[in-house]
This record gives structure tokens, C-alpha cells and sequence, in this order.
């Protein structure tokens, strides 16, 4: 896509927004419609157009393979990790009073941020693995022809 | 007006999905089933459920158009004509959803307060939430709190999803790297560029 300057233009200045925006969606999700999943997705997206305009090959120099493949696994292990921890803490698995006993409702935002953080992680990551493993096979049909 | 709304709403829904069945290129169709999701989004949303209607939005209408697209450069651009007869497919059709409409019959009124839906967990969910989790959004505070171990699932099946993707397609990927080391380089433009290159890998 090389001769769409305005499409790259204009992409380079979403990409940020896009991304500040999933971070909102991500950490505002208490008091706002939203959370984890959502976030992952427009997050993925941001990656997504990028790729899809300046080609498989730049985004991926941006965020390689090996890094996606990774974050798959790092939100699950956030999220699991999270139980694990308020076991640690003496009660039972998930429940997040554990992280502030004294302050049990703040203990519980405390507890939704990080599983909704381990979820966002994940969702991120599955959405920008897919789109590399169909990105990165050789298209069929070429590019007139859309 | 919020009669009207729907109709229209419900009216775009049927034009879009009538739409799909009678197209045969396939890039419209993808476009078409994102202005679908986008429109069930819309429909969420009078709903009062911000959250799904979100949700549709970004899942439904963003990625899965793409995905979809992404998908469609690896086959045809058009759909091949049935060759066999619409009749009974369409008879399956309006059978299954006559007794949709039947069903929905028993089902509670728009909006009504008595739903089953309205009185179970909801309204205990609803006032605990305000002392026990003190979160404004009350589907983020049932979702990561009081479904904690449901949401780890869900994650876990998009974890599962994305792993089962990469196995499937990115091993292929790698095959064809190696098949651009041969040099030899004749398919992979056709069809049977797929079983050439299984062929290759078992000998």
C-alpha cells in the first residue's frame, strides 16, 4: 500500500490514539463500560492497521513474533497468578480482600486491576498472533483485483 | 421513539442479512457482516448493555472483519453458484424459524421488570456490590470478583483458542520458508499449491 500516503498518514497519527485509548478502556473499566477483553481487542487493533498498511514485515520489527507468543501465555499467568497470590495471603483463591484485609473493597479493585490486566495481556496477544499467522502467509489473490 | 428506533434498527438487520445471502462476492459479504455486527452493537445499546454493545463493536465489526479478510486473501474472491436445489435448505429455514418465533412467545415482554432474568441474582448482585466491591460498573465488579473463576476460564479458552490458531497455521508457515530455500518456487499460486507443499515435507 505503499501509494496510499493519505492512509499512512493518517494511520500513523490513529496508532497512538488507539492505543491510549486501550489503556483508558483497560484501566477505566471500573467506572466505565469496558475491561480486559475490550482493551485486548483495541489494542490488537492498533497493531493490526498498522500492519495492514505499512505490511506484515514493519509491524512486526515493532513488536515481534517471539514477544506476541509470549504475552499469550503472561496474561493467563497474571490472572492464575493473582489467585495464587491471595492464597499466599492466607485466603482463598481469588478472593481479593486478600491484597488489602483491613480495606476489603479496595482490596477488591486492587484484585480486578491485575486480573483484568492478565486478561487485556491475553486477549492483546491471541488477537496479534492470529492476524501475524494469517498476515504472514502468501496471499492468493493479488492486489488489483479487490 | 424508541419503538421507532428498533424498527428501524431491526429493518436494517433483515436488509443487511438478506443482503449477505444474495451476494456472491465474498470482500462484500465480509464488509456486510461487520455493518451486521455494527448494527446488533447499535441494537445493545438501546438496550442499555454498553458493555456487549462495546464489545460487539470492537470484537464483531474491528477483528473479525479483519480476520475474515485476512482469510479471504488465501482463497477466492468469489463464492462458487450452489449447484444443488435452494428448496429444501429453505423449507429447514422457515421451519426452524417459525418455531423460533413460537418460542419466543413464552418468553417475558421487552423490558419487562418480572423476567426471570430481573429477579434472580441480579438484584442481590446489585445492592452487595455497592458495599463488597464499591466499583461504579457493576458487570466489571461481577465479572472479575464475583465470577473470578468463570472469567479465568474465558481466558483460558482464548488462550486455548490462539495457541490451537498458531499450531495450525504458523507450522505451515514455516514449510513454506522451506520451500522458498529449494528454489523451486511453481506453486504456491494455485490450488494444489497446499498438498504440493504437504507432499514435499513428507518426502
Amino acid at each position: 500500500m505503499h501509494h496510499h500516503l493519505i492512509l499512512r498518514v493518517v494511520t500513523k497519527l490513529l496508532c497512538g490514539a488507539i492505543i491510549l485509548f486501550a489503556f483508558y478502556v483497560q484501566f477505566h473499566g471500573d467506572f466505565s463500560p469496558g475491561g480486559g477483553f475490550q482493551a485486548g481487542v483495541i489494542m490488537a487493533v492498533a497493531f493490526i492497521v498498522y500492519g495492514i498498511v505499512f505490511g506484515v514485515d514493519q509491524v512486526q520489527r515493532v513488536f515481534p513474533p517471539w514477544a506476541v507468543h509470549k504475552l499469550v501465555a503472561l496474561g493467563v499467568l497474571v490472572y492464575a497468578g493473582t489467585g495464587i497470590a491471595t492464597m499466599f495471603l492466607g485466603y482463598e483463591y481469588l478472593d481479593y480482600t486478600a491484597f488489602k484485609p483491613y480495606y476489603p473493597s479496595g482490596g477488591q479493585h486492587r484484585g480486578i486491576l491485575y486480573v483484568e490486566l492478565g486478561v487485556g495481556i491475553t486477549v492483546t496477544g491471541v488477537m496479534v498472533a492470529i492476524y501475524y499467522a494469517f498476515a504472514s502467509r502468501p496471499p492468493v489473490i493479488s492486489d488489483e483485483e479487490w | 421513539m424508541q419503538i421507532f428506533i428498533d424498527i428501524v434498527l431491526f429493518t436494517m438487520l433483515t436488509c443487511t442479512a438478506i443482503a449477505i445471502v444474495r451476494t456472491r462476492s465474498l470482500f462484500a459479504i465480509v464488509m456486510l457482516s461487520g455493518v451486521f455486527s455494527l448494527l446488533s452493537a447499535l441494537l445493545l445499546v438501546t438496550l442499555d448493555a454498553v458493555d456487549v454493545a462495546f464489545t460487539e463493536a470492537a470484537v464483531g465489526a474491528g477483528i473479525s472483519t479483519v480476520l475474515m479478510l485476512g482469510t479471504l486473501a488465501l482463497t477466492s474472491r468469489m463464492e462458487k453458484p450452489s449447484s444443488h436445489s435452494s428448496f429444501v435448505p429453505f423449507l429447514v429455514v422457515v421451519v426452524t424459524g417459525a418455531a423460533l418465533v413460537y418460542g419466543t412467545l413464552d418468553m417475558p415482554h421487552f423490558g419487562d421488570p418480572n423476567a426471570p432474568a430481573q429477579v434472580h441474582v441480579a438484584p442481590d448482585y446489585l445492592k452487595r456490590s455497592v458495599k463488597e466491591i464499591d466499583v461504579p460498573n457493576v458487570v466489571t465488579a461481577i465479572l472479575a470478583s464475583y465470577r473470578g473463576f468463570d472469567t479465568l476460564g474465558e481466558t483460558a479458552v482464548v488462550f486455548t483458542a490462539g495457541i490451537a490458531v498458531l499450531m495450525l497455521i504458523s507450522g505451515l508457515r514455516r514449510r513454506r520458508e522451506d520451500e522458498e530455500t529449494d528454489e523451486d518456487g511453481t506453486d504456491g499460486q494455485d490450488s494444489h499449491g497446499q498438498t504440493d507443499m504437504n507432499d514435499k515435507e513428507n518426502s
